[in-house]
């Protein structure tokens, strides 16, 4: 105890200093990361140990197996493939999209604005899982099932999106769209060279989120699609959990899938760390 | 001349300067619903026209086989909601099922993972921390990955020799075969066996006193601890920017007048988080009445029916038995109840329309915890 007396104030004041708190956090973390960490060192096991010995993150006998048989004996790559496709067009389509819904509910006065943005709140508040059934009959009678429209269309626009980047839009200042139109630039144009460029953050919010929800997507692709050649990598995944490779509970198996198909949202979390990390995300101009 | 270019040009287009005001009216009229079209035509055709069709399938006998709108479907009126609500027969049973296990799921899940998320953001809320990133990308990480992921990883974790019970064993306590027990928690600190005869009577929705006392299974009980795993970061996130809008000044003025840890986090700074928790209570109520992709990827429903969800029932009945009306119908149901546990929240906390008055910072975290639990796939939290 020979910290002078300000320090231990400080120290006290913010409550760390403790080892406590440290000692609670770092549990916890433990916790946390560990399940991850036995994911991945158990698909790297032969089917026995992986099952007699789960929690042990070493092994004598390392294997990629796993890897081989999943590339070999099942449509890993081509459900990697699938779910890229619609990925990238999803997000692509959902950047411009949304920005321009956002803009034009923020800054643009015409007639039906009102009803538009009531639309915007009715939608929001039906619950996804509702929508499993009547999303199947939308897509079939517009003769779109089992095909990438059916499986992207729905997913160009997404309600919460567009309010982001509403509120975002609100956030910066008009002055310099005003400039712009003064100086005879149409709307377009100063959406898309003036204001565009400015919202870098929120637009960056938007890839993520929108990059992420159509990775992750599943029930979506379970009604819109059935063929083979159309499975993405949640519905292939999902499919091999109920164990369809082969005989035996597979453990390696189904955690190098799930380990492999985590990877890209992994990079884009770990690329975007401090932005995600910021709650509010960039999507308020400072 | 020294007029500039742009002044050039408005003089020129405008004679006078209401008709230029008139034509850039028009213009921005045309413009604005230009720029919405895209968004009202995908809503519209896969959000709006989905739902009419659907509540029109769930009062018809359409059977999945030609266009639910064709001459040899007829109304049947509230037939499918009575097989649904009625507690006769199977479809009655598996309904009522259903709503017990997904209501304990919700008891639980709901304040534990509020609960959870919200001392993980006081935790990591300090100024003098070190190593906040680290925690922070900890506590973040399981909500990036998708559920399916997740759930394959829950069910070798959980297996009966899974990680989970190896590590039981070292404190010499013999786990459950988690995935494959059906035996109701409550039920198990009863002792088990079949109950009092008094219980034994359906009561509501085909079900038993003694069945709906049941408990979550220990089937669902994992699930529940993969919710609260998943979830707990997206919300510690929602915490952490309401926490950091309140500001240490507040605390600090808090602390001059005298006040203990305690008394600062019961009466100063928790009655500001008020509208947040309110946020995260309803956004963890709407999430989880939803529960499906993991159902489909992990049990399917099983063991002996008790992680049966309505959304896992609703997709069931319509795309497996293709009973398209019961699938609809339920389906309809949950969007009811969805909606009576929002109002009675809004009610008993008595926060409704708060987000009017915070500030845009949280509002847009609120929105963006909304969207990455949806970016999940654990059921799309709308509200």
């Amino acid at each position: 105890m020979s910290r002078p007396d300000t320090a231990r104030h400080a120290g006290e004041r913010h409550g760390v200093g403790h080892a406590s708190v440290y000692i609670v956090l770092t549990a916890l973390a433990l916790v946390y990361i560990f399940p991850f960490l036995i994911q991945v060192a158990n698909s790297f096991k032969t089917d026995e140990e992986a099952t007699n010995a789960g929690l042990a993150l070493w092994s004598a006998n390392w294997t990629t197996a796993a890897y081989k048989t999943l590339f070999a004996n099942s449509d890993f790559g081509l459900w990697t493939m699938n779910s890229l496709i619609v990925t990238v067009l999803v997000t692509t389509g959902r950047v411009f999209f949304v920005s321009l819904a956002g803009y034009s509910l923020a800054r643009l006065r015409f007639p039906g604005r009102q009803g538009v943005y009531l639309m915007l709140v009715a939608v929001m508040s039906v619950p996804g899982v509702v929508l499993l059934i009547p999303k199947f009959l939308v897509i079939k009678s517009l003769g779109i099932y089992d095909s990438y429209p059916g499986m992207i269309l729905p997913l160009l626009v997404d309600a919460a999106g567009v309010f982001i980047m509403k509120n975002f839009f609100e956030s910066i200042p008009v002055a310099v769209e005003e400039a712009a139109r003064i100086d005879g630039a149409g709307t377009f144009r100063t959406f898309w060279s003036i204001v565009l460029p400015m919202s870098r953050p929120a637009l960056m919010t938007i890839i993520i989120l929108s990059f992420q929800g159509s990775w992750n997507e599943l029930n979506h692709f379970i009604v819109s699609t059935q063929s083979p050649a159309l499975t993405t990598l949640t519905k292939g995944v999902a499919s091999l959990a109920s164990g369809q490779l082969s005989a035996g509970n597979q453990f390696p198996i189904k955690l190098a899938a799930a380990a492999l198909m985590t990877i890209p949202v992994a990079i884009i979390f770990f690329v975007f760390q401090k932005r995600i990390m910021n709650a509010s995300g960039g999507a308020v101009k400072e | 001349m020294a007029t500039t270019p742009g002044l050039e040009r408005t003089e020129t287009s405008a004679p006078t300067p209401r008709s230029h005001h008139a034509r850039l009216n028009r213009q921005q009229a045309g413009a604005g619903w230009l720029f919405v079209l895209p968004m009202v035509v995908v809503l519209g055709i896969f959000l709006f026209l989905p739902v009419v069709m659907a509540a029109w399938v769930s009062v018809a006998d359409w059977t999945g086989r030609g266009a639910p709108w064709g001459s040899n479907v007829s109304f049947v009126g509230g037939t499918n909601y009575a097989q649904v609500l009625g507690g006769q027969g199977l479809a009655g049973r598996d309904f009522g099922t259903s709503i017990r296990n997904n209501l304990y799921y919700v008891i639980l899940v709901v304040p534990l993972q509020t609960a959870l998320s919200l001392t993980l953001a006081f935790l990591v809320n300090k100024r003098a921390l070190k190593g906040k990133g680290f925690y922070r990308t900890a506590f973040y990480f399981p909500s990036v990955t998708s559920s399916v992921a997740i759930t394959v990883l829950w069910l070798f974790l959980f297996s009966a020799s899974g990680a989970i019970n190896a590590f039981l064993g070292l404190f010499a306590i013999t786990g459950p075969n988690w995935f494959q027990d059906p035996r109701g928690i409550i039920h198990l600190i009863l002792g088990g066996g079949d109950g009092p005869a008094a219980l034994q009577q359906p009561v509501l929705f085909g079900i038993s006193t003694w069945e709906w006392l049941a408990g979550p299974s220990v089937a669902m009980c994992a699930f529940i601890l993969m919710a609260i795993f998943t979830t707990s970061g997206t919300f510690m996130l929602l915490f952490l920017a309401a926490l950091q809008a309140i500001g240490e000044e507040t605390e600090e003025a808090a602390m001059v007048d005298g006040a203990n840890a305690w008394q600062r986090f019961r009466y100063v700074t928790l009655p500001m988080l008020r509208p947040t928790v309110f946020t995260v209570l309803t956004l963890g109520t709407i999430g989880t009445w939803q529960v499906f992709d993991q159902i489909y990827t992990g049990t399917r429903g099983g063991p002996a029916k008790t992680t049966l969800t309505p959304a896992y029932l609703s997709y069931d009945a319509a795309f497996v038995s293709q009973d398209w009306g019961r699938g609809a119908a339920i389906a309809f149901v949950l969007f009811g109840i969805i909606v009576i546990f929002t109002i009675i929240q809004r009610l008993v906390l008595g926060t409704g329309g708060i987000d009017r008055t915070t500030r845009r910072e949280l509002r847009s975290a609120r929105l963006i915890a909304q969207a990455s639990i949806q970016a999940k796939g654990g059921g799309d939290v709308q509200a």
